[in-house]
């Protein structure tokens, strides 16, 4: 068990995501960056799908109550485990009454926590994913207590994850976003296709788990479309010549131009760039 | 053949959008139904997941294992398979019972003014309609319905309110709808049901599913009580009848 003594600014329990329930308007919800939340169970041993800790811009105070295994992955933000600096990446063994604090943010901003195991919240609808209306909350906060499977650190028998150790994989420091042609893309003239990907686009303060709106007008137009399914990573061509990129927690369906649309790793690299950083459309094809 | 001229697009790394002619119909919506329903029938562990709405549909599938035009081609030749008869064709109507008690209907007598007819005119004419189910989404278990009457439409409010409780049954531009959970919007509300049309503790959290049907029936606001509690015991039943 893990008790939260300050939930920071948005921290939130996600797995790889709910599926199987779009059809009924459920969103996938699941971790944003996937990939760092991907390496952080890697370097436990867990499975792919265990729950992460989704860690956001301010890093919450935990106590263990039980010993484990845990890593943090992803954005850096200065963790400290009894107040003694820990790296990124490399998995540390915990004991009962240990506490974990994060510090200043220094790049990126969501951070992954993983124990061994997993986090055990609630699954509801095939997922532990938190998702305010499906999950009985949608973000951690004081005092409450999350389980883990328990795990003794057993000297003897060196269960010591074989993890990769100190590594940076810095894999976001880039500002490039790949994305596929849209549904829609074609609806657009070549010169509008050539301007919407020429921008170069800020990231607004409108950005959340559901969508990141950007600061710059592109391409204004009056097209809309027959309500149709959109995903996570979707990018929507607003009629004020503005773009969203919709997110894990987005809804599943949307009436506005969908003229991209993002691969996963794209999605995870954009889910690390805050308000006012800036990024660069690449188009590539599908198939 | 098929029914339809289909086009099948690549949807990022591993979805396919299959359009229809782009038109709101209930005789494309019923294509997509058994289309899906065959889809279905297959059980082909290369399909993860699907949505359909209006006159899209999304298929989301393994990319691990298959190419784009991979599936493309099995879904093609699904489509224009006759021998195919997906069991599961039934429809279901969906009786919705609707208080429009002015408790619930905040914005009736205001609907009323504007457009000049009486709260139950309105009424009647809101449950004068089998509604088409024609996609759920926006949250968890709000439906697409298709055939408001024309006489009922009326443009969104200017601003949304920041909390519409749940279960209210509303009107906006050409559409009328249930708000399944607290939230903001921006329809004129005209009642309220006591069943929940999304119940995440349920295995099928949302009975009603694209393709149905529902028809609104008014209640009084003693039985919106029976029901409600009815409900929240479990021993409330949706009447459903099946048809088609």
């Amino acid at each position: 068990m893990v008790k939260v003594l300050h939930p920071g600014f948005y921290s939130s329990i996600q797995d790889m995501g709910r599926f199987g329930y779009r059809n009924l308007g459920v969103p996938m919800s699941g971790a944003m960056d996937s990939i760092s939340a991907g390496f952080a169970n890697a370097l436990l041993n867990n499975h792919k799908n265990d729950a992460v800790m989704e860690i956001t811009m301010i890093g919450p105070k935990l106590i263990f109550m039980a010993s484990t295994n845990l890593v943090i992955t992803g954005a850096e933000m200065s963790a400290e485990l009894n107040n003694n600096p820990i790296l990124n990446y490399k998995p540390y063994p915990v004991k009962n009454g240990d506490i974990l604090t994060f510090g200043k943010l220094k790049n990126g901003i969501r951070s992954y926590l993983a124990v061994s195991g997993g986090f055990q919240s609630e699954i509801i609808l095939n997922s532990r994913s938190f998702y305010t209306g499906i999950t009985s909350q949608g973000l951690l906060k004081k005092n409450d207590l999350i389980s883990f499977k328990h795990q003794e650190i057993n000297q003897t028998n060196n269960q010591q994850p074989k993890g990769t150790i100190n590594t940076k994989i810095p894999f976001y420091d880039t500002n490039i976003i790949e994305v596929f042609n849209g549904p829609e893309f074609e609806l657009f003239s070549s010169e509008e296709q050539k301007k919407v990907l020429s921008v170069i686009y800020t990231v607004s303060n409108d950005n959340n788990r559901m969508g990141y709106r950007m600061e710059e007008e592109a391409v204004k137009h009056t097209k809309s479309i027959i309500t149709s399914p959109v995903l996570p990573g979707t990018v929507q061509l607003l009629p004020s010549g503005k773009l969203v990129i919709l997110m894990k927690d987005a809804q599943t369906t949307g009436g506005y131009p969908r003229v991209f649309q993002l691969n996963e790793k794209s999605i995870a690299i954009l889910a690390q760039k805050r308000v006012g950083e800036v990024i660069k459309l690449k188009l590539i094809t599908a198939i | 053949m098929g029914n339809y001229q289909l086009t099948y697009k690549p949807f990022g790394e591993s979805a396919i959008l299959i359009e229809w002619p782009q038109i709101i119909s209930k005789k494309i919506l019923n294509d997509i139904r058994i289309f899906v329903a065959k889809i279905e029938s297959e059980n082909s562990e290369n399909i993860l997941e699907l949505n359909f709405i209006y006159c899209s549909l999304l298929i989301i599938y393994n990319s691990k294992n298959n190419c784009f035009n991979e599936i493309k081609n099995t879904l093609i030749s699904l489509y224009d398979n006759k021998l195919i008869v997906p069991a599961k064709s039934e429809k279901i109507l969906w009786h919705i019972p609707v208080c429009y008690d002015e408790k619930f209907g905040i914005d009736l007598s205001y609907l009323s003014s504007e457009k000049k007819l009486s709260v139950e005119k309105i009424i009647s004419l809101h449950c004068s309609v089998d509604y088409t189910v024609y996609g759920i989404g926006f949250l968890p278990g709000f439906l697409y319905l298709g055939g408001l009457s024309d006489k009922l439409y009326f443009p969104r409010r200017n601003s949304p309110r920041l909390n519409v409780p749940k279960g209210a049954v509303a009107i906006g531009g050409n559409q009328t709808g249930i708000y399944p959970q607290n939230s903001p919007g921006g329809w004129h509300i005209i009642g309220n049901t006591p069943i929940s049309l999304f119940d995440v503790k349920k295995e099928t959290p949302c009975v009603i599913t694209p393709g149905d049907e529902i028809r609104f029936k008014a209640i009084t606001k003693e039985e919106y009580e029976v029901i409600k509690i009815a409900q929240k015991q479990g021993s409330y039943e949706l009447k459903r009848v099946i048809h088609g």
